[in-house]
């Protein structure tokens, strides 16, 4: 871990598959509540559904799949977090479901902690960090890396 | 807009001056005498020089300098317009570009050769300029009455009178006086604006054209009226009038005609006033970059969306108030879409004439003699189109000028004329426009086609194909038949980007040759990357849009089909077999089939397949959005589009369902 990865950033926590995770809120755009979405047949599982951002065609991602979680089927809290991110230098706006969208909070770099080798249920390669938020763990996904390695 | 960067815009502007000049000395060089492209050229030069060394590109206007220098000569009768000439202006107008563009790259030892060359030149092409120079003496001088009123925002645009009087001044032994007949009274009086005229009273050694290239600048906003005085006007009169300090501003003419000589009262104003009419044309434009007309085509398409939706959500309604405003909306909606598309769209002539000089080049390089014809210049694309063909083009035209037109020796040989013709038109058909590039060469070989093919196992061997087939095999990567390598063509690359590109642009190609007698290539292209017609189909529960351009027919799956031939999946269509493939296997739908299956005919070049849906929907326009980069590698679909109801779509990608139909065919018939 390289201090630019785990200084203090303001992020979005939301909870997907019984766990919380932070992302950059200046990366978010806007959180829209389940609209139609549209299976792309033979698009990666990641990325299998398009759903249209005020007039924008935007890939909808379900993180679920890259960490191999229970893809549940949505209920009343669930959201669309929309992000964007640099995909080879290109700006490309993506579409994040999340069981439940918590609050835009400040999470101290001091706070995160490198990704333990062992003891995850999960790829470590797929996440930046763990930070700690009173006795809550929370998981800081490396977002370009979920939609550039497969 | 503020804050541009000013050196940007020089760019711009100095790029759109490099393609006229350009253009200009094509013209030049097939009409050496014609002074209009002279002129045009040599213009395009002096603004080049003149906002390059404004905007600090000083390496690029002290190099116009010289170019400029002969241009002007080439005007006044010193130099002739030779090819040899033209040739070296072709070369130093790219080393202009290159002094733009990217001046640390630029080849000061390219440009310095490029300068010697044209000094050489200018000396060896001089026309006895001595000789004229007597005959300019001996015409002996000569007074003129000049006039001129500029426009009235002349200075806002720049123009100094000062410096068009200095200029004058150098020319001979002027007199000026300043004509303040038109200055307003004070309260109406426009700061800004140049309400003063001046009468020049020169008497010169120069011609008349060298008084008019005084103005050449502002000649189209000026009014200027030059007129030879006779010799008996005295030149101490003049010489008077010059040290009499300039009239007070006064609205009687008579106070002013009383300082110029007699013989020609202030401009009467009705004159004047027509003369301003034909001065201001109505042709008045604004540059606008390009990303600002795509945003507006993204919000103009969202609005189309918007009023379909809107349209679908009262079409239950009883309301005659909201659906009388919803008619209007749609539309005020399909008039800004029409208008919008417009103003997108650019003749292709401004395509066309980019090859004029890759031809010449290209043409000089090869030792043929070549000559480009055109026709339907005037025909309009959207201008991304135009962009994107200039490399497929570029391709096609070099293959024609390297493989297809023979040498001179062989045309003759073969009872053709020795100039080798290439010919690029262009054409509406239906909501495409065809674009044809002929050549009268010796045409594709079909034996050398088929040869390559086997050997590089693209076919087996003795496969029975059409012409057609045949020579789509040129388009396969890695593909030439040429025998040796020049450094035009002949790397097997190129004509796979050309079918590449042009799938992109939902485009298709044609290829028909004559042995001998040439090769046609025809593209068909969409008028606009932005909207398509298409049908909307579908399959399971899922909604697709197959281009309309492509769909022949729609037919129903009889029923027998399904149960005969469980494997075998071909249509009898009128006597023809056409392969089908089933969406719903394609795209794994689980949904159960509907019980009447309707198959959608689609073609792409002369190959057809049937597409089986579950429901045929309607046709349906609109406007295509691109998928992201995480669908890159998604088969089958070459976009997606929004739906009334706002939810996505995707648009089939036609080249390649044809290709997975035809891989069907092919098993078929290796069976």
């Amino acid at each position: 871990m390289t201090d630019t990865e785990t200084r203090s950033f303001e992020a979005l926590t939301l909870g997907l598959g019984g766990e919380i995770f932070a992302i950059d809120a200046n990366s978010v755009h806007e959180i829209l509540d389940i609209v139609p979405q549209t299976e792309v047949p033979g698009a990666p599982p990641l990325v299998s559904h398009l759903i249209n951002v005020r007039g924008k065609v935007v890939p909808l991602a379900d993180l679920r799949i890259r960490f191999g979680m229970e893809c549940t089927p949505p209920t009343i809290d669930t959201r669309i977090v929309v992000v964007e991110i640099e995909l080879d230098e290109e700006p490309t706006v993506v579409g994040l479901l999340a069981d439940k969208v918590h609050e835009v909070t400040s999470i101290s770099g001091a706070s995160i902690e490198g990704t333990p080798d062992i003891g995850m249920r999960w790829n470590p390669e797929l996440i930046k960090g763990i930070g700690k938020r009173g006795d809550d763990f929370i998981v800081i996904p490396d977002i370009v890396r979920i939609f550039t390695t497969h | 807009m503020t804050g541009a960067d000013p050196g940007q815009i020089f760019r711009e502007e100095a790029a759109e001056l490099l393609v006229d000049l350009e253009t200009a000395l094509l013209h030049l060089e097939q009409r050496p005498t014609d002074r209009e492209p002279l002129d045009t050229a040599f213009r395009a030069l002096h603004t080049i020089k003149g906002s390059g060394s404004m905007f600090g590109f000083e390496a690029a206007a002290s190099f116009t300098h010289h170019l400029e220098s002969a241009f002007d000569r080439m005007r006044k009768g010193e130099l002739a317009a030779t090819t040899a000439m033209i040739g070296i202006a072709l070369a130093a107008k790219d080393h202009i570009r290159t002094l733009i563009d990217d001046p640390a790259n630029a080849d000061a030892e390219a440009g310095d050769a490029i300068l010697a060359r044209l000094a050489e030149q200018s000396g060896s092409a001089a026309m006895s300029a001595s000789l004229r120079q007597e005959h300019d003496d001996a015409e002996g001088r000569a007074t003129w009455r000049v006039r001129f009123r500029l426009a009235p925002d002349a200075l806002e645009r720049g123009t100094n009178p000062l410096l068009l009087l200095d200029e004058l001044r150098e020319l001979g032994d002027a007199g000026i006086v300043a004509l303040t007949d038109d200055v307003p009274p004070l309260e109406e009086l426009e700061p800004t604006h140049c309400h003063i005229a001046w009468q020049v009273i020169l008497t010169t050694a120069h011609p008349r054209s060298t008084i008019e290239d005084v103005f050449i600048f502002v000649i189209d906003e000026t009014e200027l009226t030059i007129e030879p005085v006779s010799a008996s006007v005295p030149e101490p009169e003049s010489a008077v009038v010059a040290s009499e300090p300039p009239a007070p501003p006064s609205r009687e003419p008579s106070a002013v005609t009383g300082h110029v000589p007699p013989k020609e009262p202030a401009v009467p104003k009705a004159d004047a006033a027509a003369e301003k009419g034909k001065a201001h044309p109505a042709t008045n434009s604004i540059r606008v970059p390009a990303e600002r007309l795509d945003d507006l085509m993204d919000q103009v398409g969202e609005l189309v969306i918007a009023h379909a939706r809107l349209k679908q959500l009262i079409s239950d309604s009883v309301d005659l108030q909201i659906k009388s405003v919803t008619e209007e909306i749609e539309r005020l909606s399909n008039g800004l879409r029409d208008i919008t598309m417009g103003i997108r769209m650019v003749p292709v002539e401004s395509l066309f004439g980019r090859f004029r000089r890759l031809v010449r080049d290209l043409s000089q390089e090869l030792g043929k003699d070549v000559v480009l014809t055109m026709s339907g210049e005037e025909t309009e694309l959207d201008k991304t189109m135009i962009e994107r063909l200039n490399d497929p083009l570029v391709h096609i035209i070099r293959n024609s000028l390297d493989h297809g037109l023979e040498p001179a020796a062989d045309r003759v040989a073969a009872g053709k004329p020795p100039q080798g013709r290439i010919h690029l038109s262009a054409r509406h058909a239906g909501t495409r426009v065809l674009m044809t590039i002929r050549d009268d060469g010796r045409g594709l070989d079909r034996d050398r086609i088929r040869a390559k093919a086997e050997e590089q196992d693209l076919i087996p061997p003795g496969a029975k194909l059409s012409d057609a087939e045949l020579f789509q095999l040129i388009f396969h990567p890695g593909f030439s038949t040429a025998r040796t390598l020049t450094s035009v063509s002949g790397r097997g690359i190129g004509m796979d980007v050309v079918k590449r590109t042009i799938d992109g642009l939902r485009g298709t190609i044609e290829v028909s040759s004559t042995p001998g007698g040439g090769t046609e290539i025809t593209l068909g292209l969409p008028l606009t990357l932005a909207i398509i017609d298409g049908l909307l189909v579908r399959v399971g529960q899922g909604r697709y849009v197959i281009p309309l351009f492509a769909v022949e027919e729609c037919v129903e799956l009889p029923p027998d089909v399904e149960r005969r031939h469980a494997n075998r999946n071909f249509l009898n269509i009128r006597g023809a077999l056409v392969p089908f493939l089933r969406l719903r296997d394609s795209f794994g739908v689980r949904h159960p089939p509907d019980l009447y299956q309707k198959v959608v005919i689609i073609s792409s070049g002369d190959k057809r397949v049937g597409l089986v849906v579950d429901q045929v929907l309607g046709d349906h326009q609109t406007v295509i959005k691109s998928m992201s980069k995480l669908h890159a590698d998604v088969a089958n679909f070459s976009g997606a589009t929004i739906l009334g109801d706002g939810s996505v779509a995707l648009i089939l990608d036609i080249a390649q369902i044809v290709a997975a139909g035809q891989v069907q065919e092919q098993r078929r018939e290796a069976s």
